[in-house]
């Protein structure tokens, strides 16, 4: 156990420094864009003075160095700062909006994992028969159609010609667990499909790798079941890889719905990151942009730590004599 | 536990019930894009409690045959013909899933390399009784109660506890016991051994060889023992069979065959062992190692090593693995910087790291390795890899250069028809005389060969050894020579350095170390070595007893 906690504590250390190095990308990154909050609120008619007074109000006239440093410190304390737009705490603006997107990638996850890790398997148990083919190509498919596409394809299908589930995904506070449930169905699927194909293919790779090793032929020769020896020799060996592609993916899942939300309209991060660039609302963006980053920090961390986990030479290293 | 003294009768078990017989058995390999033959018709039967030893160099197809008698085939072989009759039923034509069941059961394996035929993320004890308790009807209590009694009969420390670590905790003779105590799991009519202490020191052969013989006689298990090496077979099995190119070229009882053999090739078995160089008086010195000390991060590998090489003369470094021998190396050659001690080659002192050292430094001093598949790069060709240093040291280039690697081919006796073969195209022997030919070309003072002749056979061990002497005689090479096998030594050596644990602990003339009186490492390890004589461990064993415990240990 002592070695996962060192290790743990180097990885985070890691992270925290990645993650100050990402603020400052994010921060200067935002300054790039064209115009600022003042000229969007006033629009284009406004006099250049009422710009620079609205400026000084908000303290976007100070150097950008001040107010990156300002920045910085008020997130260290925890304070994300307020919406310039609408003057709401950008934390509390947030928080709602993560908790949807949360909620929406882990259902995602939900389909998506299992899926992946299951076929993966039952691809290499059956390897260059008929199933292997078939998942292979279907999962190629998946991979290759643009994430809109899916989306639409599906809302044809399912709410168009089906009628079955809703084509909007507009979640309020008043619903009961399962209507949240069907009105996620879609825009989980979607997510779910382009996410399992990489699980799959990763999984059945990871595995595949590890059936050329001299343990494989020993467990044959013992006369275990190919099952078994999938399942119970080879699978154990292709952990590390695997945990990585699936937490890998359920970082994609967090941050990269951005399309998904736009197009059944849902209310996560992505929507709101989407809406604040587009009003110059800087705060938000920052805050947006700070809390993806994290969860990639934060999610691969976890790899690590499963992946020490998982393997016996890592998690136990040899006494030096 | 002590180790038990037993004496087993070498005679061949007679009139008993014939439990694995197979007949005219033709098997297939692919190679170069094409099947060819790799075993023509062979017949080979086996009695209830009887050992049957299989020999020849490789290729001979000895593991393809012992893996025939479990009716199984690696991808890129097949059986094309004959049967496997195991208690009457022929396992080339039983459904696979009857087949599987036998395995592990009824005929069990015990692979050559247990460190790596061990699942790495399992522990020991889950894998030794995985078929007992999933097939062979037990509980995991009562398996696992077995186990640990095997393991105490293969006299493994800690019985009770061992089952319990990961492969990579438990050292690879220890490893190849619980191997023999999984194959032993399920009481198995039939156990194939496939030179299960090939990849062992001597020293770790001993125990592993009367750990295996002891509980075969026990259970009175027949076995099929698979190995290249005469001396190990002579000390188990009751009859051996010689292998060469897929065919039987001899099959007698041990002691039969010990005392006379009929054919020419099975007398070649012995041939790098009745080498021997007589060796040259001292000469000028070439290279000192003095008070040399390295550590592998906070772990001392070396310890105040003092070794000198003479002009022209051999010196060879003995020792079982984790001696420093190999360490020792990389320390001469820069690639281990050590924390004190001085290098003097060439009447000059070696800057300690590689990098530091001059052109003509590294030029002088040259290496050969263990494993040629290792150290040449797969798509180089011949031409390529003796090229290079001779671009790099010499600037050689066209015309020239081609006449120098042509010469050099010459000198490792092969012909310039090899020059645009990759090494995939080469069998292990030129593959190492590619590597020998690769050092020449820099026309260098010292070679120093790290367990050259390890990974080969018999016949080209002795064929490389004998060119490694002819090229000394020729070009007043010196060699330090890195081995662990003392038939090695006494081919090529003028002196010996023995080493134990980061330390010389003796070194001298060849005749003076490898004639008593001995120090107490350099008597266990040189007792370990198997002579062919069925009566060797037998006599080993009786007089060892205080001995291994207090040395190896």
């Amino acid at each position: 156990m002592h070695v996962v906690l060192s290790i743990s504590a180097k990885r985070l250390a890691l992270g925290l420094a990645t993650l100050l190095a990402i603020s400052l990308i994010v921060f200067f990154s935002v300054e790039l864009l064209p115009g600022d909050l003042a000229e969007a609120v006033l629009g284009q008619g406004a006099t250049p003075e009422a710009v620079a007074a609205l400026r000084h109000e908000l303290g976007l006239d100070r150097p950008a160095a001040v107010r990156y440093m300002a920045w910085v410190l008020d997130l260290l304390h925890g304070d994300l700062g307020r919406s310039l737009a609408t003057g709401r705490s950008v934390a509390e603006l947030v928080a709602d909006r993560l908790g949807n997107t949360v909620v929406l990638a882990l259902a995602a996850a939900a389909i998506a994992m299992p899926l992946g890790v299951g076929l993966g398997i039952l691809s290499t148990v059956y390897r260059g028969r008929a199933f292997d083919r078939v998942a292979s190509t279907a999962s190629l498919a998946g991979i290759s159609f643009p994430e809109f596409f899916t989306a639409y394809m599906l809302v044809a299908i399912f709410s168009v010609k089906l009628g079955w589930l809703p084509a909007v995904a507009l979640v309020g506070t008043g619903e009961s667990w399962l209507q949240r449930l069907v009105v996620l169905t879609l825009p989980a699927l979607t997510l779910a499909l382009a996410v399992v194909a990489y699980v799959l293919r990763m999984t059945r790779a990871a595995i595949v790798g590890v059936m050329a090793a001299p343990y494989i032929e020993m467990a044959q020769l013992k006369g275990i079941s190919p099952v078994s020896i999938v399942i119970r020799h080879a699978l154990p060996n292709a952990l590390s890889p695997i945990i990585n592609v699936v937490i890998l993916n359920l970082a994609y899942l967090v941050v990269g719905v951005v399309v998904v939300e736009v197009v059944f309209v849902y209310p996560g991060l992505g929507q709101l990151l989407v809406d604040s660039v587009s009003k110059r609302d800087i705060p938000v963006v920052q805050a947006c942009c700070i809390i993806f980053a994290a969860t990639y920090v934060l999610l691969n961390l976890l790899a690590d730590v499963l992946s020490v986990l998982s393997n016996p030479r890592l998690k136990r290293p040899r006494q030096q004599v | 536990m002590t180790i038990e003294q037993r004496v087993i009768s070498m005679h061949p078990a007679v009139n008993r019930e014939v439990i694995l017989d197979i007949r005219g058995l033709e098997m297939e390999g692919f190679s170069g894009g094409s099947w060819h033959k790799i075993v023509h018709g062979l017949d080979l039967t086996l009695q209830r409690g009887e050992v049957l030893g299989l020999i020849g160099e490789s290729g001979a197809g000895k593991s393809t045959v012992g893996l025939a008698a479990m009716g199984y085939a690696r991808s890129g072989c097949r059986v094309t013909g004959g049967t496997v009759l195991f208690k009457g039923q022929d396992l080339l034509r039983m459904p696979a899933a009857e087949r599987r069941r036998l395995r592990g059961l009824k005929i069990a394996y015990v692979a050559q390399s247990a460190a790596a035929s061990f699942n790495p993320a399992r522990r020991l004890m889950d894998q030794v009784i995985e078929v007992a308790v999933t097939r062979g009807g037990r509980s995991r209590d009562e398996a696992v109660r077995d186990a640990q009694d095997l393991f105490h009969r293969l006299a493994l420390p800690n019985p009770e506890t061992i089952g319990f670590r990961y492969p990579h905790e438990v050292s690879g003779g220890q490893l190849q016991r619980v191997m023999t105590a999984m194959a032993m799991a399920c009481r198995p009519d039939i156990i194939i051994f496939d030179e299960p202490t090939t990849a062992l020191d001597v020293t770790t052969q001993v125990e592993v060889l009367a750990a295996i013989r002891r509980i075969v006689e026990e259970f009175q298990t027949a076995a099929i023992y698979i190995t290249h090496d005469l001396a190990v077979v002579a000390q188990l099995a009751h009859r051996i069979m010689v292998l060469r190119h897929g065919r039987l070229i001899e099959e007698a009882p041990t002691r039969v065959m010990l005392a006379h053999p009929q054919h020419e090739y099975t007398r070649s078995l012995w041939a790098v062992r009745k080498l021997a160089k007589d060796p040259e008086p001292r000469g000028d010195e070439l290279l000192k190692v003095r008070g040399l000390l390295a550590h592998y991060g906070t772990v001392p590998v070396l310890e105040d090593v003092t070794v000198e090489v003479e002009r022209g003369r051999t010196v060879a470094v003995v020792g079982e693995s984790g001696s420093g021998k190999s360490t020792l190396a990389r320390v001469i050659t820069g690639l281990l910087k050590p924390a004190s001690g001085e290098i003097t080659f060439f009447g000059e002192q070696l800057p300690r790291a590689v990098k530091d050292r001059s052109k003509e430094q590294l030029r002088r001093l040259q290496m050969i390795h263990q494993s040629p598949d290792a150290s040449l790069n797969p798509r180089h060709t011949v031409r390529e890899v003796i090229g290079r240093p001779l671009e790099f040291y010499f600037g050689l280039s066209g015309q020239r250069r081609e006449q120098r690697i042509v010469q050099l081919l010459d000198m490792i006796e092969l012909s310039s028809k090899y020059l645009d073969r990759l090494p995939s195209a080469l069998s292990g022997g030129q593959k190492q005389r590619v590597c020998i030919a690769r050092a020449l070309a820099a026309n260098p003072e010292l070679i120093i060969c790290d367990e050259v002749t390890s990974a080969l056979d018999q016949l080209v061990q002795e064929e490389i050894l004998k060119l490694l002497l002819r090229l000394q005689g020729e070009l007043s090479l010196s060699y330090l020579f890195i081995t662990h096998d003392i038939a090695t030594v006494k081919a090529i050596a003028d002196r010996v350095v023995v080493m134990h644990k980061g330390r010389v602990v003796q070194q001298g003339t060849k005749a003076e170390v490898l004639t008593p009186p001995h120090p107490a490492y350099t008597k266990l390890l040189l007792s370990s070595v198997p002579d062919v004589d069925p009566d060797w461990l037998n006599r080993l064993l009786a007089a060892r007893q205080p001995a291994v415990s207090s040395v190896a240990s």
